[in-house]
């Protein structure tokens, strides 16, 4: 019987190539992977490929260009707007960043504590981040008029300063102004998520410490902040990102003045590329904003993200 | 006799020239002797034009259009910018060889791609002809070196003076002054009596911005470039206009280095400055509202005033039309232009933008509009005493990107607020210029 029984069983059918193709792992991994890898290759690589060649042309608005090589940088290294709006970009991003961490950590640790309609205030706290930037640009646009300044008017009726602040047309002023804007719609997104950050702390790390008899300052500095540290180095590296690379804020308030004082290389790669026509030249500005992108995460992956200094140790 | 396939096309050209193989709903009356073009059978057509600042300009813009579509069957969709994303829309319009059909664009515009438009020589021809000739200025906007049209000016979006007379009595005068040296003692006066003082944008303002930074050089005598396109700037001419700016603003209200172009409206509408340049829409801002009706009944205004050079020279605002290429129906557009061009819709239009647009066509400025009010006379020089931007050089891109970069703009803010000296401003002018005009 047993005998019949396997003679009976039908044999197994020989698969087809296309199939065993489509089953296998590797074959299969790549098919899915494939639309996401289409996804980024359009709308990232190629653009950006496209940048990096048109700052390498004299490309201009209408007319295709011509190879020219470092021309465009080349002549950018002379440009004294161009320094300028370097030594601006910097500026901005490493006062502005610091401030929003400094700030923003502040505000998580004061989230972090037991209060009372906690889950609204924290709601309120990411306001800022979530009005659109032009917005929030245009609010500050009035709160920096030189003439109907809301500051100014504050100030003056508590009898501290006589005449009107010209917040948009000292250039240092001017610089300040930017910075407090970005400032402001900055420290929600490092503050939520710094405290995102703080609750995974285990709560029985303070505890102990407390027993044994460690400050609310030693165990901020030996275990809070070392905790921590991985989420820095993710928040801080998007935050310099978006701080670095911000154009809205300085479109809407300054356009770059007063005498290019607040123009960020964002800002001065539009102005060239578009209204002005050259888009080799424009491209150009925005791809010599890649080594210092790129040079700011590295910095907070293979930094900030080093167990040494996580633990606290020295290099 | 053999007819050839060329003979054929030809043939059929003539005819649909002559609009004989049109249907029946796309004739219109065309003036005679004006170039005939039908619009091509089931043509549509897509404007793109800068968001109006008059509600008088959208309504007549639009009714004139309708009457367009009435006669020819064509449908023309009218698309609205902000001022500023015309420049860019434009570019990538030219740029990939697709959007809109026809465009309302600014300054030097289609100079920056005139490769990419439509030749409208002949419609250019024939306007000037039958309409008293084209301005000069609004004229180079439009037509290249080697005498060929690629865009029809159409309007200067004029920048007058505008002050409040009893503020300017106040300071002991009677009349606005004519030429810049008495422009500059109201000023001073206005200053010195705390009054209402005079503000001017110096920041990056695009059009309030350049219009006050090219007049106070040019009615100097100083220029950004000679004929050849060789940079100039840095001339005596430039520094006596930079030591006169200077002049000029330390009796300005503060904070005018960051005025963009809304600013002195702002402060207009405050009563915190008494003399401003602007387009008539800062009247009619006051005009319209109960509220404001002591500034609207206080408002006169004139051309800018004459410097050393003894005529008045301003840059204004320009505004042309231009046909893409890359337009499946040519002769619609063609002929839409052409339609909108005429003395009727013209002279609907030049109304119903209240003293907004001056046009760019001689035989239209004796439209009802600009007797209408006192305040907007002036206006009706708008394109008499407007001088192309980068003169006297060619247009194209580098007056474009001059422009752009705000460096006749940043020159003047520089030596006004005495961040540097006269002679370095314009040095400094000087270098950024030649590196977009390339020496």
């Amino acid at each position: 019987m047993a005998t019949t029984a396997a003679l009976s069983r039908p044999a197994p059918r020989e698969t087809t190539l296309a199939e065993r193709i489509l089953q296998d792992r590797n074959v299969l991994g790549i098919l899915f992977m494939l639309p996401a890898a289409a996804f980024l290759f359009l709308f990232l690589t190629y653009p950006l490929g496209l940048g990096v060649y048109l700052g390498f042309t004299d490309t201009r608005i209408g007319r295709a260009g011509v190879w020219v090589g470092f021309e465009n940088y080349e002549s950018l290294w002379g440009d004294s707007v161009f320094w300028l709006s370097v030594f601006n970009t910097f500026l901005y991003t490493f006062v502005a960043s610091i401030l929003k961490f400094m700030l923003g950590l502040w505000l998580a640790l004061l989230l972090n504590e037991h209060l009372p309609f906690k889950a609204l205030i924290r709601a309120i706290v990411l306001l800022p981040w979530v009005v659109p930037t032009v917005l929030s640009a245009i609010a500050f646009w009035w709160i920096f008029d030189a003439q109907f300044s809301i500051v100014t008017w504050s100030l003056q009726k508590l009898g501290l300063v006589q005449g009107s602040i010209n917040w948009l047309g000292d250039p240092q002023i001017a610089r300040a102004s930017v910075i407090a804007a970005n400032v402001w719609r900055g420290i929600p997104f490092v503050a939520i998520t710094l405290l995102a950050g703080l609750q995974t702390i285990p709560p029985s790390l303070h505890e102990a410490a407390t027993l044994d008899g460690a400050t609310s300052w030693q165990r901020f500095w030996h275990i809070t902040l070392p905790m921590l540290s991985p989420i820095i180095a993710v928040v801080m590296t998007f935050s310099v990102l978006f701080t670095f690379t911000d154009f809205q804020l300085i479109y809407v308030l300054t356009r770059g003045g007063p005498l290019n004082a607040t123009h960020l290389m964002a800002t001065l790669s539009f102005q060239r590329a578009i209204p002005g026509g050259q888009l080799g030249e424009g491209a150009a500005i925005a791809v010599a904003m890649v080594p210092f992108l790129l040079g700011a995460i590295m910095f907070s992956y293979f930094g900030l993200q080093r167990r040494r200094w996580q633990q606290g140790g020295q290099d | 006799m053999t007819i050839s396939r060329r003979d054929l096309l030809l043939g059929a050209t003539g005819l649909a020239a002559a609009g004989t193989v049109a249907s029946p709903g796309q004739v219109f009356a065309q003036a005679a002797g004006a170039p005939k073009y039908t619009p091509e059978p089931g043509a549509t057509l897509r404007l793109l034009r800068w968001a109006p600042f008059v509600k008088g300009d959208d309504e007549a813009w639009l009714a004139n259009t309708k009457k367009f579509s009435d006669a020819t069957g064509v449908q023309v969709r009218v698309d609205k910018e902000s001022w500023e994303d015309i420049r860019p829309k434009a570019a990538v319009a030219a740029n990939v060889g697709s959007g809109p059909d026809l465009m309302l664009v600014w300054f030097d515009d289609p100079f920056q791609y005139p490769e990419k438009l439509l030749d409208v020589t002949d419609i250019a021809t024939d306007l000037g002809n039958r309409f008293g000739g084209w301005y000069e200025g609004p004229k180079g906007y439009g037509q290249t070196k080697d005498g060929k049209f690629v865009a029809l000016p159409l309007a200067t979006i004029g920048n007058g003076l505008v002050w409040r007379q009893s503020v300017i009595e106040k300071a002991g005068f009677k009349d606005m002054p004519t030429d810049t040296k008495g422009f500059l003692e109201l000023c001073q006066a206005l200053a010195k009596n705390n009054l209402p003082r005079a503000g001017f944008a110096m920041g990056n303002a695009v059009g309030d911005g350049n219009n006050f930074a090219h007049w106070i050089v040019w009615s100097h005598g100083g220029q950004m470039v000679d004929e050849s396109g060789k940079v100039v700037i840095n001339s005596p001419e430039t520094i006596a206009a930079l030591n006169y700016a200077r002049e000029l603003y330390k009796t300005f209200i503060p904070g005018t280095e960051g005025w963009l172009d809304i600013n002195n409206n702002r402060a207009w509408l405050a009563g915190e400055v008494g003399v401003t340049a602007n387009g008539v829409s800062i009247y009619y801002s006051t005009k319209n509202e109960a509220r404001f009706k002591e500034i609207a009944d206080d408002t006169r205004s004139s051309i800018l005033p004459v410097g050393p050079v003894g005529k008045p020279i301003e840059l204004h605002q320009t505004t042309s039309a231009i046909i893409f290429r890359h337009t499946k129906f040519p002769n619609a557009a063609r002929a839409y232009l052409q339609f909108m061009y005429d003395k009727p819709q013209m002279d609907a239009w030049i109304g119903g933008s209240s003293a907004y647009c001056c046009p760019a066509l001689k035989g239209f400025i004796d439209n009802p509009v600009w007797n209408a009010d006192p305040v907007h006379k002036p206006y009706a020089r708008a394109s008499e005493t407007l001088r192309p931007n980068g003169y006297a050089g060619p247009l194209g891109f580098a007056s474009a990107a001059t422009m752009a970069d705000y460096v006749m703009v940043n020159m003047v803010a520089e030596a006004a607020t005495g961040q540097r000296t006269p002679e370095e401003a314009a040095k400094r002018a000087e270098t950024r210029a030649n590196r977009v005009y390339k020496v």
